[in-house]
This record gives structure tokens, sequence and C-alpha cells, in this order.
């Protein structure tokens, strides 16, 4: 049966979609105990592809098995597409061998970004728990880079202890050489720590914004995102003015595989970020 | 092209045609006590004489007082196993020195297939499936290269199966498009007959190497009897009012505990379902661990690992107890039903815009306990509301 | 009028917004100005806790310590935020370390005083400890927060 001629697949360099492309790992940084970034770039002569702050890749080592891991690293140096990486499952543990030099494969960039136009002259804050952070750095990044179109800027951002915190010289940076105000918190404080112990959301209540011209991005695991999300809401941001970067089990990230739905979104290609005035009844419900 | 007319004998010379173009005719034969779908080599292999009862639950075989040849409904299988076949390889790779290794594209090319006897509503599942693979941002190109090289000969059911609802689903049982050849089989009073219609030039082509003749105007009423008796003998009906809005209501419903008392889990309906389409991936090696390559292979919703994430072990402060493991999101085979159901005829509008029901029955069929999807929705409207969730906003 | 002064700054803290200015001239009558460097116990887990603090400056870290947990710092508080409870009820000893991560001022009320005052005015008591369980509920969800292990799973 003859099918009408679809455009996305007569385009060139369109290949199958589930083929990876080999890159080369050209930089590799331990983050803490259990994370690493690693740098990489395209392996052939190829452009290498942009990316918006929010999106992933499929990362895949040989052998073991292809992973989401979302891109890191700074939206206007797209040469050198970082991914910051948490040794969790198998493919992750072994990727924690790899070394400058190594190839893995890659596809991508998938899903949607953190919105930024709508970010404009708007204060922003930032919610991070954990890893959490890793996807929202490219935001900061383009925010950072185009500073004088947004408002105030604060980064909320919650670990398990000190040596959890990702990114602390850049965040230290941030907080004092931009108009980035950082603040900082974990579940367990050390001796050395002296800053704030406590869940990231307790941070809300204190933090100084116009809500009649602020949005907020968030992103970490799922309940800390509702009860975030929560605090905000107490300080009468609206449910459209909050954005959430969503997690689901993900094998394709084009939308055949089926995996990774949450009611009606597909969270590779509708997500990962989402409004969370879309989102939040899904939240409600268990196991959804 | 008007309706044109074939004797049931000449029904090998069309099968004879497609086979003499270069097609594997692929059609239904009776396997294993069930009416399959396999290669054939002549019209001889199809289950001509044969029928089939079922009921939630239950399939048999059984003789037919005449030589019908297609006087049977839908088995286990259905032709996404030739167009999103079960398992697939999508690449190989192999290690090399320089580049770490390097990864061989499958070509994605398909031999030339004839489906024969291709009902209404899998017509309309193999379309659902064209808009998962091929209408969105992204094409597969396997799922493309067998679908453009199938033939459809499509078959109008003269008769309906006990777990048959294509009628409510607006799916059959007539085909109406997407085909190549459609027949309607006529059994009546010593004549054994099947009206042809052309859906496409490739089958206009095919059926002008049989002799064929146009239908008389008899012939055809005889032929859109036959077809309103299966309408006739629908043996389910379900009301498909609403029914998105009903399960995005109903998400906290009890019935989905009920049901999942029931449900094994054992994911039979995904399987012979026509449009379910969840895929999982694996990566293999060779034991020297010098080339790899990654399989697609069919999965369903309802296993735990389908939506599992990795968790992080826990640190000394944490609460003493869960009440459910971690890792999978959906753990209770409640929302695992939940999911398969909502999805299939909720949430697949708001994906691509149709149901993704056709009402063939197959998950009704063979379910090893009996589940019954018009019964589970039958259930919910008629005690709607009672856990009614928080929508849109 | 040292006390009416008092009242007025007492009125500004966070704690007490909304509260009538006669409860505020009575409670200020219970409290004092205070001041810890950096670095010293406010408390001690096992003291007597004859006061709490309405904190208007700086940073002060809740600790627990023990043999293998070492010190461990579970809690920040900062200007706005109430310290200490455990002079409501007997015992009346401090559950755990209370340090001044910085320079600290706060308002140090004496337990006994107010207790007394809340029995003379059950208006004033009820103004007081209304205040005290919403500190106590926000402090409750978000400890429950915390024993979640929150970042444990991968974003």
């Amino acid at each position: 049966m003859a099918l009408p001629p679809n455009p996305a697949f007569t385009a060139p360099h369109v290949n199958d979609p589930m083929v990876p492309q080999p890159y080369r790992i050209a930089g590799r940084r331990e983050e803490n105990y259990d994370t690493f970034t690693l740098e990489l770039v395209p392996l052939g002569d190829e452009e290498p592809h942009g990316f918006r702050p929010g999106q992933f890749n499929m990362l895949y080592l040989f052998g073991i098995g292809e992973v989401p891991i979302s891109i890191s690293g700074d939206p206007a140096r797209p040469e050198l597409l970082a991914h910051t990486v948490r040794a969790l499952g198998t493919v992750t543990t072994a990727m924690k061998e790899l070394k400058v030099g190594d190839v893995v494969g890659l596809r991508g960039p998938y899903g949607s970004s953190w919105p930024f136009e709508a970010l404009q002259r708007q204060d922003v804050i930032i919610v991070a728990g954990g890893i959490g952070l890793a996807p929202l750095r490219p935001l900061i990044h383009h925010l950072l880079s185009e500073r004088r179109r947004y408002g105030r800027l604060v980064l909320l951002y919650g670990a398990r202890t000190p040596g959890d915190l990702l990114f602390q010289k850049q965040l230290a940076k941030w907080d004092e050489k931009t108009a980035l105000e950082v603040h900082l918190t974990v579940d367990r404080g050390t001796v050395a720590w002296r800053g704030n112990v406590g869940v990231v959301t307790t941070l809300i209540p204190r933090v100084q914004f116009d809500v009649s011209h602020a949005s907020a991005v968030i992103c970490g695991p799922e309940i800390m995102m509702r009860y975030s999300a929560l605090e905000l809401e107490k300080r009468g941001m609206a449910r459209d003015q909050i954005y959430v970067s969503q997690e689901r089990n993900m094998k394709c990230a084009v939308g055949f595989c089926g995996h990774c739905q949450f009611g009606p979104h597909f969270v590779c290609k509708d997500g990962p970020v989402f409004p969370f005035s879309l989102v939040a009844p899904l939240m409600k419900v268990r196991e959804v | 092209m008007a309706l044109q007319t074939l004797e049931v004998s000449e029904l090998g010379e069309i099968l004879a045609a497609l086979a003499q173009r270069g097609y594997r005719l692929l059609a239904p034969t009776i396997r294993d006590g069930a009416i399959v779908y396999d290669e054939i080599d002549s019209h001889q292999d199809l289950p001509i004489g044969w029928t089939d009862e079922q009921e939630a639950g239950s399939y048999r075989l059984l003789r037919r007082e005449d030589e019908a040849v297609f006087g049977y409904v839908v088995g286990p299988h259905s032709w996404k196993r030739y167009l999103h076949p079960p398992a697939l390889t999508l690449w190989r790779a192999e290690r090399s020195e320089e580049q770490g290794f390097t990864i061989n594209e499958e070509r994605a090319e398909a031999d030339k297939v004839a489906f024969i006897g291709v009902r209404a509503c899998e017509l309309h599942a193999i379309g659902i499936q064209d808009r998962v693979f091929l209408q969105g941002e992204h094409v597969d190109s396997h799922y493309r290269a067998r679908r453009e090289n199938a033939f459809v000969l499509a078959v109008n059911c003269s008769q309906a199966g006990g777990t048959c609802f294509c009628v409510s689903m607006n799916t059959g049982p007539k085909v109406n498009e997407g085909f190549d050849l459609s027949l309607t089989e006529v059994l009546v009073e010593n004549r054994h007959f099947f009206t042809v219609e052309v859906g496409s030039d490739l089958g206009a082509e095919v059926l002008d190497e049989v002799a064929s003749r146009e239908a008389t105007a008899a012939e055809c009423q005889e032929a859109d009897r036959s077809v309103q008796n299966a309408v006739e003998q629908m043996g389910r009906s379900l009301d498909t009012e609403g029914l998105k809005e009903l399960l995005y209501d109903n998400l906290e419903h009890p019935r989905w505990l009920e049901v999942a008392d029931r449900c094994l889990t054992c994911g039979n309906c995904t399987m012979v379902c026509p449009t379910c389409f969840c895929t999982t991936v694996e990566d293999v090696t060779d034991l020297g661990g010098e080339s790899a390559e990654r399989r697609r292979l069919w999965d369903s919703c309802f296993t735990t690992e389908f939506s599992y994430l990795h968790v992080r072990p826990r640190v000394t402060i944490s609460l003493p107890l869960t009440l459910s493991p971690g890792g999978s999101v959906r753990s209770s085979s409640a929302s695992r039903y939940r999911q398969w159901l909502t999805h299939k005829f909720g949430t697949w509008f708001d994906q691509f815009g149709t149901s993704g029901c056709v009402g063939c029955g197959r998950c009704i069929t063979w379910c090893p306990v009996g589940i019954d999807v018009v019964e589970e929705l039958n259930a919910i409207r008629h005690t709607p509301g009672s856990g009614a969730s928080e929508r849109g906003e | 009028m040292v006390t009416r002064d008092l009242s007025r700054s007492l009125a500004q803290h966070a704690f007490f917004r909304g509260m009538d200015e006669k409860h505020l001239v009575f409670l200020a009558g219970c409290a004092k100005n205070v001041l810890f460097d950096q670095g010293t116990f406010i408390f001690r887990e096992g003291e007597k806790a004859g006061v709490f603090y309405l904190l208007r400056y700086g940073q002060v870290a809740l600790e627990v310590h023990g043999p293998r947990k070492g010190q461990i710092r579970f809690q920040s508080l900062h200007e706005d935020d109430v310290l200490g409870w455990s002079w409501l009820f007997p015992p009346y000893t401090w559950h755990f370390d209370a340090r001044a991560l910085s320079l600290v001022r706060a308002f140090a009320f004496d337990g006994v005083c107010v207790r007394e005052k809340c029995d003379a005015d059950h208006e004033l008591g009820y103004q007081l400890m209304s205040r005290f369980a919403e500190v106590m509920v926000g402090r409750l969800q978000a400890a429950r927060l915390q024993c979640l292990d929150l970042y444990g799973a991968p974003a």
C-alpha cells in the first residue's frame, strides 16, 4: 500500500532515529563520590548539534546499554557537550570507568526545554535538588549570558550533605561575580558546613521576589518538586508560573517505546520540562 | 471502478498473481488449534470450512457446515507482527581500534508481502500504528519499509465473533480505506462468490490479471446483506460517549482495585492487541566482547520493569517504613491495569487523535481470566465519581 | 519606658505580626535584647530551658553529636525564626545544642515570666500558642521531608 511522503523521513541526515553517533570523551571531572561529568565531542567532522537548556541526550556504552542523560553544559558551547552522570544503574555505573579518549554513542538532543523566552523580565527562582541541578545549569548559563533581560535570579539548591552539592566552585563564583543569588542547603551539615541546614523547601519562604513578575523552574525528585511548588504557591505564585522537569523510564526518546508515558504526556517528547499547571493534577494521583 | 465479482475458485488466481509479482503470501492458517497469520503457499492453506467460537477467556475452532474461506474472525495474531515485529535488530556495532566502535545500521528494507484477509478492525489498527511510527516528528524507518512493501487484500466480515465490538468503535465490519483489494464473501443457495472492491492502482492491476467481471445488482445486494449480518451479530457493544473524560475523571475509581484482584498482569492483552506498540531494547554482545547489537522487543506496560527508575540507596536518616518498593513507578497491578485501559481508551486521543482500541475483542478472548474491557468500562461508567480526581485546571 | 520601646521593636518581628499592642507591652516585660558571638553555644542539650529566642540577625545551627556520627547539623535558623520551645513544658530541658554560626542578635524571653502571663491572660496565651503551633507544624512538615532523603532518587 503506497504511503504519502513524510517530510521528516526524506530530510537529509535523518537516519534511523535509534542509531547513535560516535562521540569522544574530551574531558572528565569528578563532581562527588558517585557523580561525574563527561564532555563529549563528535568523532566525525560533523557540526556539533546545538541544544536548548533542559534537553537530554541518549548515551550508549558499547555492549552495555543506553541511558537518557541531561545536558549540563553551556548552550553557547555546544561543541563540548557536558553530561553529568550519577552512577546508579548498570549503564551509569559502567560509565564511571570511562576515560578521556574513550568513545560513547550519542543520540539527541531530545525533549522540551526550560521556557527562557517566557522568563524574560521576570524574577526567576531556580529550585534544584541533588543531581537536579545538572539540567538547570545550561539554563543558568543562558540566563547569565543575557543577564539584563531578567529580573532577580535566585538559585535554591538542596542536597543530602555538603559533599553531595554539585558544581560548588562554579556556584561560589556565580554568587560572587554575577547577579545570581545562590542559597545552598543540606539535610545534614558537618562541622565545617556554615550554610543552611534543612530541606530546600524551607528556603522558599525567605526568598525575595516580585510575585507579579516571577517564575520558578524546579528540577529534582518528584516529591521535592511537588513540595517546592506548594511553597511557591503559598507565596502567591500561580501554577502556570512554575515549570518542572519530569522523569520516567525511557528506552527510545522519540515516542516509539511507550515507557515514559505520564498520563497523556510522553516525557521524552512532550517533556521533560512541563508547566506545573499541566502536570500537577497527575502528580497527585499515585502510580501514574 | 464498479464492484467486481470473482468466483470462489478464482481466489487462488489472485493469490497466484500476487506470488508471481514476488509477494510472500501471509494469511490466516490453522496452527496449534488457532487461526494464526503465517506464510502460505496457496489458497489451499487457508482455513476453508473452519470457524472460531470466542468468549471472554475462551477460543475454540469448529468445523463449519459450508466451505467458507473467511468464515471466522480474528485470532491471537495481528498484522503488527509483520509491520512492527516482536523482535528486531536495530543495529550492530563492532569494536574498533581507533574509534572505540563503529555502528552498522541495519538497512530498513523489507520483503514484498501480501496480507491476505485483513479485516476492517485490523486496517484501522494499522492506521493507528501509522500515526505512532510514521506521522510524528520521528519516523520508524523499519516500520515504514515494511508498510510500503505490504499489499493489503482486505476482507469484509460477514459474521462477527463473540467478543467483537467494531461497530461500537466505528471500525467495521466493512473496510472503507487503506486497502489494495477488498473482498466480500457471499455464500447463498448453492452460490459461493466474492465481490471485489478496488482500493488502489496496484489492486486494479492485480485484479486485471484474473478473470473478474462486473458484479450484478443482485450480487451487490447479497454482499451488503452479508456485511449487515456481521453488524447484527456483534458480540458486544460499548458506549464510547465521553470515554476519555470518564477515564480521566476516574483515575482513583475503586474498580481498579477490584479488577486488579483478577488481573494476573500477564500482558497477554498487550501482546494480542493490534495497536499496542510499546517496546524495550536489549543490548547484547558476543562472548569476546568484539561485537554488540541492539534489539528491539515488544514490551508490556503490565511488567514492573516497564516503569522502573533507578533508586539511590538510602542514607541513615530515613523513615523506617516504605509502603511499596521504590523503583517501579507502577508497582501495583491496579496502577498497571489502569495505565493500559486509560491509555487505550483515553490518553490515546490526546496523544494521537484517535482511540487506541478498534474493538477486535482479542484482549477479551485471550485474557486467561476473562477480563472484559467492555465490562470494566461499563462498571466505571455506571458508578462514576466515587473517586474522581482533579482535572485540567 | 524601656518596656514600651522594646514592645515597639517586638512588633517589627515576623513572629508577632498582627499581635495586639497591649499583649506586646505585656510580653515586653519578660523580654530583653541579647547578643551571641560567632561559635558560642546559645544552649546545650540537657541544660535547663528557661528561655526562648526570636532571632533578629545572624544564623544559628541546631546540632546533635555522638560517637561515630560526630556532630550533625540538622537545622539552621535565621532572622525572623523562633529558637527554642523546651521552655513550654516540663521538664524544661533543652533537647539539642544550638550554636551561633555568626554574630547573633535576638530577643530573649524568660519562660517562667511568659508562662505566668499566659496563665493570667488566656487571650494572650491563645495568641502566643497559635503562633508557636504554626511554627511547630512548619518545622514538623519540613522535618518529615528531610527524613525522606528527598534527593536520593535521581532527578
